[in-house]
């Protein structure tokens, strides 16, 4: 079976027509205040034409490109568990009556959504959140209602920033599954897309729109774009044996040393697309009839995060800094049977004080104690 | 109310308050009216909700074989427990659960039991001693070791007696800070341990209360020859949601809620002594 097509810019165009034409909301990638977010798009022209950024520790800019490229930026702040697993949601009302109060869930179809552009390893961190929402013990009803239907566009990177590494965690660059259709976007000779198709309602929406086989050259030029990508990552983890090495170092100085820079701001934790903590607030209106549940993201960098009565068992930073490392990529594999990270760089670009996972990770390997991180 | 989100609570009534000490009572709530509401085991908790305030994760502290009510021994804290204290007999709670693991009664049949508990923590410890008592001709020595801060502060003083004289079992109390009247022991409860009477080869220890205690509880425990295996201690987290949702209650790679509460001490034991952990 043909898995591979060509479609043109007008052809893309005419297929988020069709997705929008069959009811669907629109997220894709827009440029506002100084970065490309996600937020509903109307069409092809809010894509980000032409737009790239430039990555670092602590920084984050845009970048004018001359190719009028649509999908030549990397890892945004925004992920996409903001329309997953939304920041703030209520999840039921309860109303007083005379015989006490009758309690209604607010889980329910949310608006039919289309991801426009979603990065493999974004895809990834929908697949892990995934498994902590829907696939464990319990399933989240809010979540599986945003999930169940969403259809997914995925785009496959070109180009790497340089606070992406997710070749080293296995999440990419290239998406080989979690989508609905990927494209590649080729610039030379013309600009056009590679389409995969990844499902049948991908297939079903391709074949609405005008398409071609792709040829061997195109297939070739589009997996050339995913090695130009790989060979660009700025960074990288060696993750051998990474979570005897981080259990062995628990009580490493690093942490410590790490602790006297960290604002303990939680920005790593609300930019990570796996990141699912949350906490719960009641509220209540002026007359005390009506009473809402609101849960809204939380972080492990608060100090009320880990308060039981008697205290706060995360008292220093140094202990939530090695809770949220330690989770992604040891705890995390012994509670969901995969790493936590998925190597988007968000928390390094967007750390005020360019505190790098990375790095954190090369310090405690270099200077790794009692042999945890060693062959057994 | 719907049934398949595990994060709506159900309305239960309260339908008798016991006080027992100046800061701690017990709610008796009437769940007759949820489909399979009382049925729990021995270590399960409760997500108590008060109307517009909160929910608070809280033990079930009744006998298991109550088909219709659910029992929760509770000490105002906070701002859910101590609205928790303020309800009266016929006011309207939200209940979900039970949830968590259980302290394995089962395995006890045959053998000797020592049951440490710290405070609060005799709370999810009663259900187990309801179930030893019912059948108490299928188990050897039962040794319970209670520690309070003061004489007011001891739970169940009236069962406590009648376990004493009735029950045939020992059941041995003390506190951190006497008072005038009080003719009992002074001392952390780590002490009663030197008293218990059992066969370490065939003995299942139970603990919960404040962690320190119950480092020092396991290590006496340790020390008298009983295995790890055989030790089950019961841990507290904050936590929020109680199905696995919101990581409030992780403890290394376990989360309390799902994982625990109740644990065998060889799957915490390499994460408990770590600090701020
Ligand atoms: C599995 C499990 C079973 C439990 N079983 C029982 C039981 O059977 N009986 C029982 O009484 N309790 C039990 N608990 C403990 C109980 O859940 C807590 O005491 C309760 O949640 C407190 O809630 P609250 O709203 O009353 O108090 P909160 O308002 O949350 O306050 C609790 C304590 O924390 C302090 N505090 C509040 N906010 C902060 C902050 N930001 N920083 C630092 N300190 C703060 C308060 O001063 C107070 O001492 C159990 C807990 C767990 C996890
Ligand atoms: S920990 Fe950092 S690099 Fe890893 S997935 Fe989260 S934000 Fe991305
Ligand atoms: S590591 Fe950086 S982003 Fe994360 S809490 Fe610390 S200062 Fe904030």
């Amino acid at each position: 079976m043909e898995n591979r097509f060509l479609i043109t810019l007008e052809g893309l165009g005419a297929l988020l027509a069709e997705l929008k034409g069959m009811g669907r909301t629109l997220i894709g990638p827009v440029v506002r205040d100084g970065a490309i977010v996600y937020d509903e798009i109307t069409g092809l022209r809010d894509l980000p034409a032409g737009w790239g950024d430039v990555q670092e520790a602590g920084r984050y800019r845009l970048e004018k490109r001359d190719d009028g490229a649509l999908f030549a930026y990397n890892s945004s702040p925004m992920a996409w568990k903001r329309f997953l697993h939304p920041p703030a949601l209520t999840l039921w009302k309860a109303r007083r009556r005379d015989d006490g109060f009758r309690i209604e869930s607010e889980a329910q179809a949310p608006p039919l959504h289309a991801f426009i552009g979603v990065r493999a390893c974004d895809l990834r961190a929908i697949a892990i959140q995934d498994r902590v929402l829907m696939e464990d013990r319990f399933r989240d009803p809010h979540y599986a209602a945003r999930r169940r239907d969403v259809f997914i566009l995925a785009a496959q990177c070109a180009q790497a920033g340089n606070t992406c590494f997710c070749a080293s965690m296995d999440s990419g660059p290239r998406a080989t599954q979690g989508f609905d259709l990927a494209l590649t976007e080729l610039l030379h000779p013309e600009h056009r897309f590679l389409l995969e198709v990844g499902s049948e309602a991908g297939g079903r929406l391709l074949s609405r729109v005008p398409h071609q086989v792709a040829g061997e050259a195109d297939w070739a030029a589009a997996l050339q774009a995913t090695e130009n990508a790989r060979a660009q990552m700025g960074r990288h983890v060696d993750t051998r044996n990474i979570k005897t090495l981080l259990y062995g170092n628990a009580e490493h100085p690093r942490w410590e040393e790490t602790a006297q820079r960290c604002l303990a701001c939680a920005n790593c934790t609300m930019v990570c697309p796996t990141c699912f903590c949350t906490a719960i607030e009641d509220h209540t209106d002026l007359e005390g009839s009506e009473a809402r549940r609101v849960r809204h993201w939380d972080s492990c960098f608060t100090s009320q995060f880990s308060h039981i009565h008697g205290g706060v068992v995360r008292a220093g930073i140094a202990s939530r800094y090695r809770q949220w490392l330690t989770h992604k990529l040891a705890s995390w594999q012994d509670q969901f049977g995969t790493l936590g990270c998925v190597g988007c760089g968000r928390c390094i670009s967007w750390c005020p004080e360019g505190i790098d996972i990375t790095e954190e990770l090369a310090v405690i390997r270099a200077q790794d104690q009692n042999g945890a991180g060693e062959d057994a | 109310m719907d049934a398949s989100d595990p994060l709506c609570p159900r309305p239960a009534p309260v339908r008798a308050v016991h006080h027992e000490t100046a800061d701690v009572f017990t709610l008796i709530l009437d769940v007759s009216a949820i489909p399979g509401g009382a049925a729990f085991a021995p270590g399960q908790f409760m997500m108590l909700y008060v109307f517009g305030v909160g929910e608070a994760p809280i033990s079930i502290s009744g006998d298991a074989r109550d088909s219709r009510t659910l029992a929760h021994t509770i000490r105002a804290v906070g701002g859910v427990t101590r609205a928790l204290r303020n309800l009266r007999p016929g006011d309207v709670l939200g209940v979900r659960g039970p949830y968590g693991s259980a302290w394995p009664v089962a395995a006890a049949r045959g053998r000797d039991v020592v049951i440490v508990a710290g405070g609060i923590g005799l709370a999810p410890l009663r259900p187990v001693i309801y179930h030893l008592l019912r059948r108490r001709e299928d188990y050897g020595h039962i040794n319970i070791c209670c520690g309070a801060r003061s004489p007011g502060d001891i739970l169940y003083t009236g069962e406590l007696q009648r376990w004493r004289e009735e029950g045939d079992m020992q059941v041995m109390v003390t506190v951190d800070h006497g008072d005038p009247g009080w003719r009992g022991q002074v001392g952390v409860v780590t002490e009663l341990l030197d008293r218990v009477r059992c066969d370490p080869a065939n003995t299942l220890a139970f603990t919960c209360g404040p962690e320190i205690m119950m480092r020092f509880t396991v290590r006496k425990l340790r020390e008298l020859g009983i295995a790890g295996e055989a030790i089950h201690v019961s841990m507290e987290r904050n936590m929020h949601c109680a199905v696995g949702f919101c990581g409030h209650c992780q403890f290394g790679p376990l989360f309390v809620c799902k994982d625990g509460p109740v644990f065998p001490w060889p799957r915490i034991a390499p994460f408990f002594g770590i600090r701020e952990l």
